[in-house]
């Protein structure tokens, strides 16, 4: 069988997958989300925290939950990096400097899982399963919490609310403030826990069982799994072998196949090794390297089904999916192209685009892996993208500059399809002479600045970073490679960090003070700020009543909106970005 | 018990509370039940880093884990069959994992300056790497070293034409062989009627127009591709069944077998695509080696 054929049976059998679990995990995350009972473990997790589990919050009381939470993430993750050499299990291993702990904290509260360290000369076994996957399933419950707390707010019905708890504030441990009795009420479609008016459910019970019931049993199996596969899972430390050829290796160990199963499930990508999912210890085998591709998107694309259940209208969340699929699919297929014609030099010196690639993945798999990690947030990498052909890395790069909504991440590729179908319900008013509006919200001037908002931080903070480190001169040298191509590393690891995705042209050195800290910075206000501006939004919908359907609404669950939805989440990044590609990628790939 | 903190102080303290309890739930809890499943019979050895032992029951490495076939001096050893190039630290070394990260359009090298003492400010481009790698194998399997855009030597074919200008229009002044310094003799005696000269370190390379020779070696060398690339962690165990393919011979030869019963081991050991189309199919150096030396001692 030929490599094409057999990589284009791999994507076959990727899609057929994801096709099957979109409704059950779909339907799942629905129930999660919507099911007014709590399991007694989350009682238990509820008592011990003092979290009133009954009420609910509005936007800001929610927003603030989330940057409390994230302010407190990051806090506890940097001081655990510091103290590592005091802890167990820290393999001899120093605190980590304050600007890459800084940096490291910052990138798994995000869900980036940028790394500017090498794992395994750097982090201890305590750090990595205490401190930095604990991130990897809370900063993915977040951002699904987050995009939930968004599709309540959409799709919120308060004419048809029944009378129920009366609204108390969601500060834990407070009584009533938000809530007036005027607004009590539950929602309809079962809106979750603490439904009264204007309410967006309750953080802390959406963040406590997404890990309950969603991430932590999916995790256990997968994780059993990747062992079946050859992932390691042991405390130990190096462990020395004398090789056949009479010299030394130093075998590695660590509790792997836990932080890689919700490494890719939660979209994070922070490897437990440097070389992240390239590493025989994280992903052993093919078979596994296509488990991983399939748990990194089996969320984000499942989640569309949550929202059009919630929305009492599933074809609403097929559009949603159909338009992901559409891209994702799209995109796939021009990248693996690119790999496997292996334009440029070097690839046409060595014949192929192997370079950076393992053996036992091969090309079409290593193009796949590459396209589902940047079109999530996951940026786990079992490939290394600076070695990649011009082309082919520029189009890892377009897919973090679409904002990642095909799928995305968990949760976040969610919410900015959804800012995204915003946007378009609007532009498509303007052109038709309609009165915009989405799920029976109209869309007014509050609305459409808070998308506008959403929509312009991220490029705003990756093209910026970008200017500026090319700017200074120190920072310029981090670059591996000269000319076009170290611009495109640049212009990688600002992108990388804006949309919060974590996968690097890791040619660049990256573990100065001025890159920790800006980095830091571009990940930080890349993740919250859309999260602040996306609940606004959804806070503005949750207020208001939804208007009838009549022969003017403009349907939004036909393929004729999907295509437009589609075609503006290319237009808007292509306006965007296009000039700083044409001087990176573009300019190295045409040149010979 | 904190009803008397103000509200933002409050939420940030159920913040902590609910971070540490998550902590010790998917932290600690979490994985440790994960380690004791992997105690159970099937899962335990793959748990532990698949390692393999030798006749006498020492472990020479993990099965998963590629390692470097060279002797103290860093020459390969003729008798196995060898690993890809790797990146990582010194050549496969499992502290200090890497990639190449080298760029497609890598072609020019950096030479050593001897007037910055302590500092090497040499670096080998990927063209010049994949095209050394290509010249040594070809010479120590056998076979053809050619590549497009390699010198016969075994470096990158880039020249430097500079022009009278403006920028790169006019006549040709001078042209420079990038990767060749003095007093190498250029792979090319002349271009566009101009001799080629030799590169010093006093040219500035990126003044000149850079092209390309794509020479007239074959499109499908008859090296391998992973042969003459790093791969993406510098632990590949593996190699392609074309490389081990071409190293048959000169193994057989070392270990005094037969090239048939050699090529043999090669299939035995050669994995195929899991469920028929995923991945490559790929031969496990290690253990591949490790039959070998069960058969016949590798150094004679």
């Amino acid at each position: 069988m030929s490599t094409n054929v057999a990589g284009a049976l791999a994507v076959a059998l990727l899609v057929a997958a994801l096709v099957i679990t979109y409704r059950p995990l779909g339907d799942h995350m629905y129930r999660v989300y919507t099911d007014r009972r709590h399991l007694r473990i989350e009682r238990a997790i509820y008592r011990l925290t003092g979290v009133h589990p009954d009420s609910g919050q509005r936007w800001p009381v929610y927003a603030r939950g989330v940057l409390a939470f994230s302010l407190v993430s990051v806090l506890l993750l940097y001081l655990l990096e510091r103290v590592q050499s005091h802890l167990p299990l820290g393999l001899g291993f120093a605190g980590v400097a304050p600007p890459l702990a800084w940096n490291t904290a910052v990138s798994f509260m995000t869900n980036t899982n940028w790394q500017a360290y090498s794992g395994e000369s750097t982090m201890g076994h305590l750090v990595q399963m205490a401190g930095l996957a604990v991130q990897n399933f809370l900063s993915a419950a977040v951002g699904i919490s987050v995009a939930i707390a968004v599709v309540r707010g959409l799709t919120r019905r308060r004419a048809l609310a029944s009378a129920g708890d009366p609204g108390r504030s969601g500060d834990p441990g407070r009584p009533s403030r938000g809530g007036a009795a005027g607004r009590a009420g539950g929602a309809a479609g079962g809106g979750g826990p603490g439904s009264t008016g204007d309410e967006l459910g309750n953080f802390w019970v959406d963040l406590t069982r997404t890990v309950i019931r969603i991430l932590l049993p999916v995790c256990v199996l997968a994780a059993i799994v990747l062992i079946a596969g050859g992932a390691i899972q042991n405390l130990h430390g190096d462990r020395v072998v004398a090789t056949l050829a009479g010299g030394h290796q130093t075998i590695t160990g660590g509790p792997v196949a836990s932080q890689e199963a919700i490494k890719e499930f939660g979209t994070n990508g922070g490897g437990f090794y440097n070389v992240n999912s390239a590493h025989p210890f994280e992903n052993p085998t093919s078979w596994t390297n296509l488990f991983e591709i399939y748990l990194l998107l089996a969320i984000a694309f499942s989640l569309p089904r949550a929202f059009g259940r919630m929305a009492g209208d599933r074809r609403q969340g097929l559009a949603i999916v159909s338009v992901m699929a559409v891209l994702a699919l799209g995109s796939f297929a021009i990248g693996a192209a690119f790999q496997a014609v292996h334009h440029g030099t070097v690839p046409t010196a060595v014949g192929a685009a192997t370079e950076g690639t393992e053996t036992r993945f091969g090309v079409p798999n290593s193009s796949l892996f590459a396209s589902a990690t940047t079109l999530t947030s996951t940026g786990a990498v079992n490939s290394f993208h600076d070695s990649y052909t011009s082309l082919g890395g520029a189009t890892l790069l377009f897919n973090m500059m679409l904002g990642e909504v095909a799928p995305g991440g968990t949760g976040s590729g969610l919410y900015g399809m959804l800012v995204l179908a915003v946007v378009t319900v609007f532009v498509a008013g303007l052109m038709i002479g309609r009165t915009p509006e989405y799920l029976g919200k109209r869309i007014g001037s509050r609305e459409i600045r808070f998308a506008a908002l959403y929509f312009l931080i991220t490029p705003i903070l990756a093209l910026l970073g970008t200017g500026i480190a090319m700017g200074l001169p120190g920072e310029r040298a981090g670059m591996l490679n000269s000319g076009a191509h170290g611009l495109s590393e640049v212009l990688y690891a600002f992108t990388s960090a804006a949309n919060n995705n974590g996968s690097a042209f890791a040619g660049i050195g990256v573990n100065t003070t001025w890159y920790n800290t800006a980095l830091g910075l571009v990940m930080l206000f890349g993740r919250l700020l859309p999260m602040l501006f996306v609940l606004g939004m959804a806070g503005s919908f949750a207020r208001q009543e939804p208007v009838p359907v009549t022969a003017g609404t403009l349907p939004t669950h036909r393929p004729q909106f999907a295509g437009m939805l589609a075609a503006v989440a290319v237009v808007l990044v292509a306006l965007t970005f296009f000039p700083a590609l044409a001087l990176g990628p573009l300019a190295e790939g045409i040149h010979s | 018990m904190f009803a008397r903190l103000p509200g933002w102080a409050r939420q940030h303290l159920a913040a902590l509370r609910i971070l540490l309890v998550f902590t010790v739930v998917v932290g600690l809890a979490y994985p440790l039940a994960i380690l004791a499943i992997a105690q159970l019979p099937g899962l335990h050895g793959r748990a532990e880093g698949s390692f393999v032992t030798d006749a006498a029951g020492h472990r020479v490495g993990s099965s998963l884990i590629g390692q470097d076939f060279t002797d103290a001096s860093g020459n390969p050893v003729p008798g196995y069959f060898q690993s890809r190039p790797s990146a990582a630290g010194g050549g496969y070394d499992p502290t200090s994992t890497s990639a190449s990260n080298l760029g497609p359009e890598d072609v020019a090298d950096s030479f050593d300056d001897p007037a910055t003492r302590g500092v090497d400010e040499s670096r080998q481009s990927l063209l010049t790497q994949v095209c050394t790698r290509s010249h040594d194998i070809g010479a120590f399997d056998g076979a053809d070293g050619r590549r497009p855009y390699c010198t016969a030597s075994g470096v990158g074919a880039v020249l430097a034409v500079y022009h009278a200008g403006p920028g790169f229009t006019g006549r040709v002044t001078k042209v420079v062989s990038v990767n060749e310094l003095c007093p190498t003799r250029p792979f090319l005696v002349t271009y566009a009627g101009v001799p080629v000269s030799c590169r010093t370190l006093a040219d500035d390379i990126t003044a000149g127009r850079q092209v390309l020779i794509r020479g007239d070696a074959p499109a499908r060398p008859a090296v391998p591709a992973d042969a003459v690339t790093a791969s993406g962690s510098g632990l590949d165990p593996q190699i392609s069944t074309a490389y081990a393919d071409l190293q048959v011979a000169r193994v057989a030869r070392a270990r005094g077998l037969a090239p048939a019963r050699v090529q043999s081991l090669v299939k035995a050991h050669t994995s195929g695509r899991a469920l028929g189309f995923l991945g490559e199919p790929a031969v496990n150096v290690l253990n591949l080696n490790r039959a070998l030396d069960a058969l016949t001692p590798a150094r004679q």
